[in-house]
């Protein structure tokens, strides 16, 4: 293979690739664009931000955006930008920690449950039906209030608010993986079951996985902002995308921009994530590849 | 002593008894072929033999089957799973679903002498494609990093063929591995199939309900009716004189040239289903040549000097010596 063809081929292999894929789609690129931003933003925030989170001025409290302090500052005179750029550490690592937390065992019972089956399948499936009875909201108060608040026991409660989600699908999708040919040739060729599990059952289950992993994270930034909002979050002076609001809620009509701009950050930032989740539907394909075997 | 010898086996699938009585062996560069229609048992008995019964909750009621020696009907799942891929291969039905969607052919055929063979990723690679280009597919080292899809139907039953073969069975079982495929690919895979065989000396049992494949490539048959067996015997005896009616009825199955339009025959009716086996012959309600005795006992299996077995009260008694 000459030079050129390898890399015509190399740029034909990227423009199939999964993240070509989302990103070249104009929902999926500009949502991706600006998911990554904040990454950035929330890695390098203290050379970011123009102010620290916590420096308080009283003599400039409640001031509207000014060329000083683009976004205005809060009640005790700090920066909301800057407030804003650090919350973002606070929002993404809880959501994104709890998620995968809540994947990664959610997957773990979902095969083990929807492979093994029996008496162990039947206590999992009760148990999380039984949290899926409750709003992810309510279990994660619950949680929460039991629990104390502060930022690990948030991950925590919202790892476990939606663990149900992904136990649930992991085993629906091991369940109907179970039947294929593929997975019965692959034990006349005498793997064992943790082969058979780990080679071919997860990988296969795991598209809808992801997408709805990607998902959920949007909707556990939200539920972080509202366990925030209630001051169940992270403890002050820790910014907090919700913490900011509850303190802006007060001053609604004297100083708006301090609830305005937070609340706008995390619209924009789950639905970026839903526009994302979107495009990696379409990029995995999932229904396609279903019916291509 | 053949290599795989099953003697009077019967199968117990809650209450009901799908296969009865059923007799066959093979040996080592031979070609066994089991046909019979849809519902004879022909699929079950690969199942039973690659001891995979309890899967789907059935149990080994009677009889023995041998395997070099060892007798699987009692062998341990551990031991059997060692068994499996290693010395009995088994090749399925259809290759369009029997290849993992998300996994490069080249490494599910990796997988199988990884396992077995204990070889390293590097020398499995190589062993696959070696094994790819002696199945003749096209640029083995390209389609090596494909997935299924990217392949065609005859590719991929090459694939599983590969897969099957990789870790130097000493039986393969073949369950209709040519149904799924284009006619055209039909006659390559069983040809290939045949080449194997002769080669490596490896046994194969080929499940079918084509004549044409059982005449192109066996060396002996075991016709198959509703769990029992009806006829068996050497390939070009049973062709030249079938003696067993169902038998019979199947070869007028096959298409022939010159044939007028609208002559090919079909055999009325359909294999009854395990439920409501009808008493004595089982063949008899769909049998032009059933008589009295038909439906009050059941034929039973006669052993014939030339080798042939049979099991009719009305079967051709003609002697042909299998050529």
């Amino acid at each position: 293979m000459s030079a050129d063809t390898a890399i015509t081929a190399r740029r034909a292999d990227f423009r199939r690739s999964v993240a070509a894929k989302v990103m070249l789609t104009p929902k999926g690129g500009i949502a991706g664009a600006y998911l990554i931003l904040l990454v950035l933003l929330a890695l390098f925030a203290p050379w970011i931000a123009p102010y620290p989170y916590d420096a308080q001025n009283l003599k400039i409290a409640s001031q509207a955006p000014s060329l000083a302090n683009w976004l205005g500052t809060d009640e005790f005179g700090r920066d909301v930008l800057s407030r804003i750029i650090y919350g973002a550490r606070t929002s993404l690592s809880v959501s994104v920690t709890a998620i995968s937390v809540s994947v990664f065992v959610g997957m773990a019972l979902g095969a083990a449950a929807g492979y093994f089956g029996g008496l162990f399948d039947r206590a999992v499936t009760t148990i999380v039906d039984l949290s899926w009875s409750f709003p992810e909201i309510l279990l994660a108060l619950i949680l929460v209030a039991i629990i104390g608040p502060g930022l690990h026991s948030t991950m925590f409660a919202i790892g476990i608010a939606y663990l149900a989600q992904f136990t649930r699908l992991t085993r629906a999708q091991i369940l109907s993986l179970k039947g294929e040919t593929y997975v019965e040739a692959t034990i006349n060729l005498g793997a064992s079951h943790g082969h058979i599990v780990f080679r071919h059952l997860m990988p296969n289950a795991l598209a809808p996985v992801i997408v709805c992993g990607m998902l959920a994270t949007g909707d556990a930034i939200i539920l972080e902002a509202t366990l925030g909002f209630f001051g169940l979050g992270a403890q002050p002076p820790v910014p907090s995308w919700g913490a900011m609001m509850s303190s802006g809620s007060a001053l609604i009509f004297k100083a708006p921009w301090i609830i305005i701009f937070p609340g706008l950050v995390v619209a924009v930032t789950v639905i970026a994530i839903n526009l994302f989740g979107d495009a990696l539907i379409r990029a995995l394909d999932i229904r396609a590849r279903l019916r291509e075997g | 002593m053949a290599l795989l010898a099953v003697r009077d086996l019967s199968i117990d699938i809650a209450g009901i008894k799908p296969l009865d009585g059923i007799g066959f062996a093979v040996d080592k560069g031979e070609i066994l072929g089991i046909v019979g229609e849809s519902g004879s048992g022909k699929s079950l008995t690969a199942l039973t033999v690659m001891g995979l019964l309890p899967l789907i909750g059935g149990r080994v009621a009677r009889g023995s089957i041998r395997f070099d020696g060892t007798e699987l009907t009692t062998l341990p799942e551990p031991d059997f799973r060692r068994l499996r891929g290693r010395r009995i291969a088994f090749i399925t039905q259809n290759p369009m679903t029997s290849l993992d969607p998300v996994m490069r052919v080249g490494a599910q055929i990796d997988q199988v002498s990884r396992l077995h063979l204990g070889l390293d990723a590097k020398a499995a690679q190589a062993r696959s494609i070696a094994l790819m280009e002696r199945l003749r597919l096209p640029s083995a080292a390209t389609v090596y990093h494909h997935y299924p899809h990217q392949l065609s139907g005859g590719m991929k039953q090459r694939i599983v063929i590969a897969m099957a073969l990789a870790a130097d069975p000493d039986l393969i079982i073949a369950d209709e591995p040519t149904t799924a495929l284009d006619v055209t690919i039909q006659a390559q895979i069983v040809q290939l199939l045949v080449e194997l065989v002769r080669d490596r000396g490896v046994a194969l049992i080929l499940i079918t309900h084509d004549m044409g494949v059982v005449a192109q490539a066996c060396d002996r048959v075991v016709v198959l009716y509703a769990g029992r067996v009806a006829e068996s015997h050497g390939v070009q005896a049973i062709f030249a004189a079938p003696r067993h009616p169902y038998t019979q009825a199947l070869i007028r199955c096959i298409p022939r040239d010159g044939m007028a339009p609208g002559s090919l025959a079909g055999i009325p009716g359909s294999v009854p289903s395990v439920a409501n086996y009808p008493a004595g012959c089982r063949f008899h309600p769909r049998c032009d040549r059933a008589g009295a005795p038909c439906a009050a006992t059941v034929p039973p299996l006669e052993h014939l000097p030339s080798g042939a077995e049979v099991a009719c009260h009305f079967a051709e008694t003609r002697e042909v010596a299998n050529a």
